[in-house]
């Protein structure tokens, strides 16, 4: 279908998490080089730690210290890393019970051995980052560890630092192609020639603007095309008095609702070329377009009388 | 069929603030969940199931948050549910659990909606730049209120309307010890004076960003026998939804919300709410949504609901009082919101509400909305257990 556009979109944004205590004390440890866990009340360790224990729902606080060598319990191996991930040449996503653990931390192994040098059971040791924030990354990845067992037990700790770290930020990205579809698509090439075209729906006669290819209310297919416009009427509006994002506008202005002429509900737009504080509901507009603008610029007084309110009231 | 009455024998909130830096998002829960615990005297044993509410993920980036939550609210091995509605979540959130002790799947539920807005940006969260298509030209605010515009030129209500609404949510959050915002020296002359943001709505006529949570326990009538405290009972819920945009949508009284609402009344036996109803608490984070909600709801005919705000029924002390928690005017973890409503309600007939109880409160309202006017959900619930 070459008639149906598409765009790429991308969403991107750091969210930040706060921690509480025992995330704090586990990655702010991670920074000190020390791997925190919690004891449940039937004695287990469990590295990483949980504020809340999994088969009691009780709230667990008695920090615990644990090795920083351990045994994979299981793994998977990565042949092609991607951006991001802990090393850039593959490694194995390796399960790793710490001694003196009772349950099993994700994260990599630098295996230099390719897949045939890693097996569960083997013995591996934490290899730190030289930089470390207080982040799961602290442990720049496991690597074998050629010494026996150790019989490290857990110890107790206070999971008290100094400058204990409270809060990450966790970048998150989301790499999508959008498609407007067919009915949108028809709609945003028409205009580029500066022609508005809605769709009519076959049951309620309704004009939809800018069209969906359904009608939201009858729940059938909108295919008869209808140009409307250019001229509307304003249905109502507020004057923005702050500025918002990515809208690089000066403010005052005035965000108006529009029903263009031949239209079923109103569009949105801006009104320029009078003073925002004579924009009335009812006004008379027309569109502004600029040179390379996909949608109007904004609207402007056509100059004819208001339109009368029970004309458009079935729009507001 | 006959349905097993549902009584709500816990709630529990958490102190609603800006920014808790202090907990995780497992940490805030489980707060309002102990404490709705404790209200009921149960035990993590004793609940049957969870039903989780909260608003889209993007608010706080983490994806399906229930999953890692389970633990906290004592939900593994029970089933687990998340209800996802945008605005009115909170209190579709607590009909679903609802209806799952009214349809006896389950005897002893324990719902809860949160929002931890400080761990992102929501607006971002709601606009996301999508190709093609024109920006929005306007905040959340700008998307509301040209409908503001057009109730007042329907209505004709005097422009001090909203202001009067801000002033009496404020004043009484300041009874509320759970609320956001408590602004101790607030005056009809700061909210009328403050900065005009998108007009006709100024700042002080807005809702907070808050983080929070709130959770219920609800039961059948055995479970309503052993509580601790009186309960308040389950008279009706209802739920309506509408699409966002269509011709012939009416954005300020939208049909969704007065069929959810006469759906609600008719469950409630209620045929006069104006006179029936005790205490409402709606979801107004723009203070102009108290009159047109009235009207949708059908406590004042059309064009009629700024009267009664105008002329004090809507106070605490009014015969028919509006948020008197303070509302979302003063508290708004968005996701939690509407469950607010809910367990606010609740509070009122169960005579809970400490400085905030309207007196002799019987049956109360609890209302919440979301998307762009498209998400309604309600319940009734009465001091006196239902008869049929």
């Amino acid at each position: 279908m070459p008639d149906v556009l598409s765009a790429p979109l991308v969403v991107e944004f750091p969210f930040t998490r706060s921690l509480g205590p025992v995330q704090s004390a586990f990655l702010t440890g991670l920074r000190e080089r020390s791997v925190l866990g919690v004891r449940t009340a039937d004695g287990r360790v469990l590295v990483p730690p949980a504020e809340y224990d999994p088969v009691t729902a009780e709230e667990i606080r008695e920090l615990v210290e644990v090795g920083t060598a351990g045994t994979v319990t299981a793994w998977a191996w990565n042949p092609q890393p991607r951006p991001c991930q802990p090393l850039d040449r593959a490694f194995a996503w390796v399960l790793v019970r710490l001694d003196g653990a009772d349950t099993a931390l994700l994260h990599a192994l630098d295996a230099p051995g390719g897949a045939q040098s890693v097996r569960t059971g083997m013995r591996v040791r934490i290899r730190w980052a030289l930089e470390r924030e207080g982040a799961i990354t602290d442990i720049a990845c496991f690597e074998p560890d050629d010494d026996g067992p150790t019989t490290h037990e857990a110890r107790p700790h206070s999971g008290e630092f100094a400058d204990p770290v409270t809060g990450i930020t966790a970048p998150a990205r989301l790499d999508y192609t959008y498609f407007p579809g067919r009915a949108q698509s028809r709609y945003i090439t028409a205009l580029a020639g500066r022609k508005t075209i809605g769709e009519r729906c076959p049951s309620c006669r309704k004009v939809y603007v800018p069209p969906r290819g359904a009608c939201p209310t009858c729940g059938v297919a909108t295919d008869e095309q209808v140009e409307v416009g250019p001229r509307g009427t304003v249905t109502t509006f507020c004057v923005v008095n702050i500025k918002a994002k990515n809208v690089d506008i000066e403010v005052p202005y005035v965000y108006v609702h529009i029903a263009l002429d031949g239209a079923d509900l109103a569009l949105h737009g801006r009104i320029g070329g009078i003073p925002y504080d004579q924009v009335r509901m009812g006004m008379r507009v027309e569109p502004v377009w600029t040179e390379g603008g996909r949608h109007p610029d904004h609207y402007r007084p056509t100059g004819e009388p208001d339109a009368d309110y029970d004309s458009y009231r079935e729009l507001l | 069929m006959v349905k097993e009455p549902v009584a709500v024998v816990g709630i529990g909130q958490t102190k609603h603030v800006a920014a808790r830096r202090d907990v995780s998002i497992a940490g805030l829960v489980r707060e309002a969940a102990v404490r709705a615990l404790d209200d009921a005297q149960l035990t993590w044993a004793d609940i049957d199931a969870v039903v989780i509410g909260k608003a889209p993920d993007f608010f706080e980036g983490v994806m399906m948050p229930e999953l890692y939550l389970a633990d906290a609210l004592g939900a593994v091995g029970k089933p687990m549910l998340r209800v996802h509605t945008a605005g009115s979540v909170g209190g579709s959130t607590a009909l679903v659990a609802c209806n799952l002790v009214a349809a006896r799947v389950h005897r002893t539920v324990l719902t809860l909606a949160f929002e931890k807005q400080s761990e992102s940006n929501a607006m971002w969260g709601l606009s996301l730049p999508i190709p093609f298509q024109q920006p929005l030209l306007a905040g959340a605010g700008g998307f509301f209120a040209p409908h503001v515009r057009a109730y007042m030129r329907r209505s004709g209500a005097p422009d001090t309307i909203g202001s009067l609404v801000a002033y009496k949510d404020r004043r009484n959050a300041l009874k509320n010890p759970y609320a956001h915002l408590h602004e101790k020296d607030i005056t009809l002359e700061k909210v009328q004076s403050s900065p005009m943001l998108w007009d006709p709505i100024r700042y002080s006529e807005t809702c907070p960003s808050s983080d929070g949570a709130c959770a219920m326990v609800l039961t059948d009538a055995v479970g309503a026998r052993r509580a601790p405290r009186r309960p308040a009972w389950v008279l009706g819920g209802a739920m309506r939804s509408e699409p966002t945009m269509f011709a012939g949508k009416d954005y300020v009284s939208p049909r969704a919300g007065k069929e959810c609402a006469a759906d609600v009344f008719l469950q409630s036996g209620i045929t006069d709410p104006r006179r029936e109803i005790d205490a409402v608490e709606m979801y107004v984070p723009f203070s102009w949504y108290e009159p047109m909600w009235l009207e949708n709801l059908g406590f004042a005919a059309e064009g009629e609901g700024w009267k009664l705000t105008e002329s004090g029924v809507t106070e605490i002390g009014g015969d028919l009082p509006v948020n008197p928690s303070g509302g979302v005017l003063s508290t708004n973890p968005i996701g939690a919101s509407g469950m607010i409503r809910f367990a606010e309600a609740a509070m009122q007939v169960r005579g809970q509400a400490g400085e905030h109880q309207v007196d002799g409160a019987r049956r109360a309202l609890g209302h919440a909305y979301g998307g762009g006017s498209q998400f309604f959900s309600m319940w009734v619930v009465g001091a006196e257990r239902p008869t049929s």
